[in-house]
């Protein structure tokens, strides 16, 4: 059975993400980053940060809300029960600070079969309340047994 | 690190998520997924355990090469991973690098996680600006 490549080209709705403080903290706390950029308003400001410093994978925090409805789109027919996640790249922009809304789109790139599996791609664009571009995103999910 | 070069070692970075971590960054990411935080689900489906995101995973990797600028989040300008094994609560998660390139400020790292000897992150690439 062949993969289906209709939604190739596809773009989903941006959503809008508004960074909160303790959201920030909390990401920080979980992933270890204990730099006080990331805690600390005054420490943040006097390093050159408009305010408290998101840790540079917080994307995936705002990224998610619009990547989530391409990849459980009908269109795109990802068996979800034999789903993993390939690979993942991020580029980086503008930082991203407390106060920032970041608004972002998804679009499908590639669906391709390779080895009798499903290669998904989505790509997701991000940018914040000045239109300055904050990260770019290629996520790779592989379906097996397609 | 002025005198960064290709074939120099990226110190290790090495953390132990303890049993409860992968409630707090599902938490903290919104990925609830139940493989992540519940054991009884993650074996009824075959796993050996319940298993730490990968995008966890990656944040130890990006945290890992950010030491190379003091963990300034600003120098890290790309990270390229793939996910291949598993990871699980109460193991120690090592990320190792080694430089692959300098130009100017601009540092390519080729960089893996490994847990108990087993590649949880491969292929890695991660560029900084420093």
């Amino acid at each position: 059975m062949a993969v289906k490549t209709e939604a190739v080209g596809k773009e989903w709705p941006a959503t809008t993400y508004e960074v909160g403080l303790e959201k920030v903290r909390e990401y920080a706390n979980a992933i270890g980053a204990s730099n006080p950029v990331h805690h600390d308003r005054e420490i943040a400001r006097s390093a050159g940060f408009r305010d408290v410093a998101a840790p540079p994978m917080f994307c995936v925090v705002y990224s998610a809300p619009a990547v989530g409805p391409a990849v459980l789109d009908p269109e795109v027919g990802i068996n979800l029960a034999t789903m993993l996640h390939g690979s993942q790249e991020f580029v980086w922009g503008e930082p991203v600070c407390v106060g920032d809304r970041i608004t972002t789109t998804a679009g499908c790139a590639e669906i391709y079969e390779q080895d009798g599996k499903g290669f998904y791609v989505f790509e997701t664009i991000s940018t914040n309340q000045d239109g300055a571009e904050v990260v770019r995103g290629t996520w790779t999910n592989i379906v097996r047994g397609v | 690190m002025a005198d960064l070069k290709p074939g120099d070692a990226v110190p290790d970075l090495k953390t132990t998520p303890d049993k409860y971590l992968p409630h707090r960054y599902a938490g903290a990411s919104g990925d609830f997924n139940p493989i992540h935080i519940d054991k009884e689900f993650a074996t009824a489906v075959g796993l050996p355990s319940n298993i730490l995101h990968g995008l966890w995973m990656m944040a130890q990797v990006a945290r890992g090469n950010a030491q190379l600028a003091d963990g300034d989040p600003r120098a890290l300008k790309r990270l390229s991973v793939q996910f291949r094994g598993m990871g699980f609560p109460e193991q120690e998660l090592t990320v190792s690098g080694t430089i692959k390139s300098v130009d100017g400020g601009r540092v390519v790292v080729d960089t893996v996680a490994e847990q108990g000897g087993n590649q949880v992150i491969r292929n890695a690439e991660a560029e900084l600006i420093i």
